[in-house]
């Protein structure tokens, strides 16, 4: 029985994450299927259709899937689940919001984050902010799965699958979408960055991300992040907190400037290929999982660091 | 209105747990337990919301060993009126944790349940989701903000982009995010008051509730360790370091 997959994008555009819940949605090995749920959102569909290994894409384009709140969007899931064994979705704030209402209605127990396939009924998931990893096999008929986009590389093109449209679902009448405040930012997207440069309660302000944190990030094109601390004293915006919590990253290049190690910061960052820390305190617990560790003063360093790239780089 | 506030007792967000060697689990014996931080988030919540005269009473309710009593009366000594404490044996996965709170929350009749986003121990973010798919609810789950507007409840999210506001029907469901409030701590006074207010003792056969798990476990293994790479000096050699390590 195959596997269906909801697609993460904005009714613009597909998002990486798709693609790298794809290649997890291939390892179980059924035929895969696409649904992408939006409004206007043809385009998506299309660039569904041209992943390598998509079987079909189910396009369900209506006002009602304008902003895939949970209600209708699980509605829907279920209303197509029959023939599939496997729902999945990657472990977005987008997944994780509607995925549980679907296994809940479908009467299953869902596996979150998975972040490696051993078959196609077992599956490994961190827990206790990935101080253990858990291999679980799900007993149910149907598995509903979200997948944790860092532990996987993203699909590429090569398909051409055919796009057919979903019979849309009753409208629960639940809720309705209000608004949104999204930032707006030239940066790579966090979670598909090969470069994060993340700042700690040390940044002391919001003006210093500004002006010691991001030309070092436009410099090397990088993504900006923060751990908790920062965020909640303010001076870093919610969308860009890493960590057990947040957003789960695995860039080439991971550097942490003022942030000492909590483990919850950890668990978001810990299978970066390379992790630099620059901190203050050479006790950080940081630099415990850091391969290149320097330990200077923040206010300082990162200008340095800033012009001794442009030396490289010319 | 009553709001029910779900409370689980959890390994305390400071442990570092250790992986039991035969792979049956996590070491759990001697740790100290708390109170799921984003369950505190939901009593506090809870607590605003009924000072501020929008809520009657507020119930907090905890699934789990006798234990669990003692996380209960955090949320007593916190501002919460009474509590229910649901004994089980063992894990009871998020489906057969939201059956039961189903069935209380058909029993108690709640306007609004709010519960913690994730626990921190399974890290499962489901509960609250699941719960509003049985209750047949609208849920605004990672929550930064909740205003009670007539008979509606507008919530702020926090989103991967950002955030995004929903109104939802009454009854309704909500899941905490870290930045929806900040717990307060119980006073002395309030911790003696809380040792008066109620606590009902109940199971899950009461509720009817098949709480066998649905997902087996194989096996518990330690992560990956990353070690400790080296000290550069200076930023010229850090550069340096990453230049030859093709990481810039």
């Amino acid at each position: 029985m195959p596997t269906l997959l909801l697609a993460e994008h904005d009714n613009k555009t597909l998002k990486d994450a798709t693609n790298k819940a794809l290649t997890a949605a291939k390892a179980i090995g059924a035929e895969v299927h696409v649904l992408v749920a939006g409004s206007g959102c043809k385009a998506v569909a299309d660039a569904a259709a041209k992943l390598d290994g998509v079987g079909k894409v189910l396009l369900a384009d209506a006002p009602l899937y304008d902003h895939m709140l949970a209600e209708p969007t699980a509605a829907l899931i279920v209303s197509l689940a029959g023939p599939y064994e496997t729902i999945m979705a990657a472990a977005t704030t987008s997944g994780k919001n509607i995925m549980p209402r679907v296994a809940a209605l479908l009467d299953v127990m869902q596996i979150s984050d998975v972040i490696k396939v051993d078959a196609p009924d077992t599956f490994e998931r961190p827990v206790y902010a990935g101080n253990a990893v858990q291999t679980v096999r799900s007993l149910e008929k149907k598995k509903v799965i979200t997948v944790r986009t860092a532990s996987f590389q993203p699909a590429g093109e090569g398909g051409t699958a055919p796009v057919e449209p979903a019979t849309t679902a009753a409208d629960p009448g639940l809720s309705g979408f209000v608004g949104e405040e999204l930032s707006k930012s030239e940066r790579p997207e966090l979670t598909s960055a090969k470069i994060i440069i993340s700042g700690g309660r040390a940044m002391q302000s919001r003006e210093n991300f500004t002006k010691y944190i991001e030309p070092v990030a436009d410099k090397l094109g990088a993504a900006v992040g923060a751990s908790r601390a920062a965020v909640d004293a303010g001076y870093a915006p919610n969308d860009w907190q890493v960590g057990q919590t947040g957003k789960v990253v695995a860039p080439e290049l991971y550097i942490a400037v003022g942030i000492s190690g909590a483990i919850q910061h950890l668990a978001g960052m810990k299978d970066s290929k390379v992790i630099v820390a620059i901190n203050k305190d050479e006790e950080a617990p940081i630099f415990q999982v850091a391969d290149f560790g320097l330990v200077a003063d923040l206010y300082q360093a990162l200008p340095e660091f800033a012009t001794e790239l442009d030396k490289v780089k010319r | 209105m009553k709001i029910l506030v779900p409370v689980k007792r959890a390994v305390d967000k400071d442990v570092k747990i250790r992986v039991k060697a035969d792979g049956s689990g996590v070491e759990l014996g001697n740790v100290k337990m708390s109170m799921n931080p984003f369950d505190e988030i939901a009593v506090e919540e809870a607590i605003r919301l009924k000072e501020a005269g929008k809520a009657t009473e507020i119930i907090a309710v905890s699934i789990g060993p006798q234990q669990a009593s003692e996380t209960i009366r955090t949320a007593l000594a916190m501002g919460a009126d009474r509590g229910i404490l649901v004994k089980t044996d063992g894990p009871v996965e998020p489906l057969a944790v939201a059956k039961i709170l189903k069935a209380i929350a058909d029993a108690e009749q709640p306007g609004l349940i709010i519960l913690g986003k994730q626990a921190i121990d399974d890290d499962c973010n489901q509960t609250g989701q699941m719960l509003a798919a049985l209750l047949g609810w609208p849920q605004g789950t990672f929550a930064s903000k909740v205003a009670l507007e007539g008979d509606a409840l507008m919530v702020t999210r926090e989103v991967d982009g950002g955030f995004q506001t929903v109104k939802l029907k009454m009854p309704a469901i909500v899941t905490t995010d870290l930045r929806l409030n900040e717990p307060r701590y119980a006073s002395l006074p309030n911790i003696m008051k809380a040792k008066k207010k109620p606590i009902e003792d109940k199971t899950a056969a009461d509720y009817g509730v098949d709480i066998k798990p649905r997902l087996e476990v194989v096996k518990t293994t330690e992560p990956p360790v990353r070690k400790a790479g080296v000290k550069v000096k200076t930023v010229a050699e850090l550069i340096g370091s990453l230049k030859n390590a093709g990481a810039i």
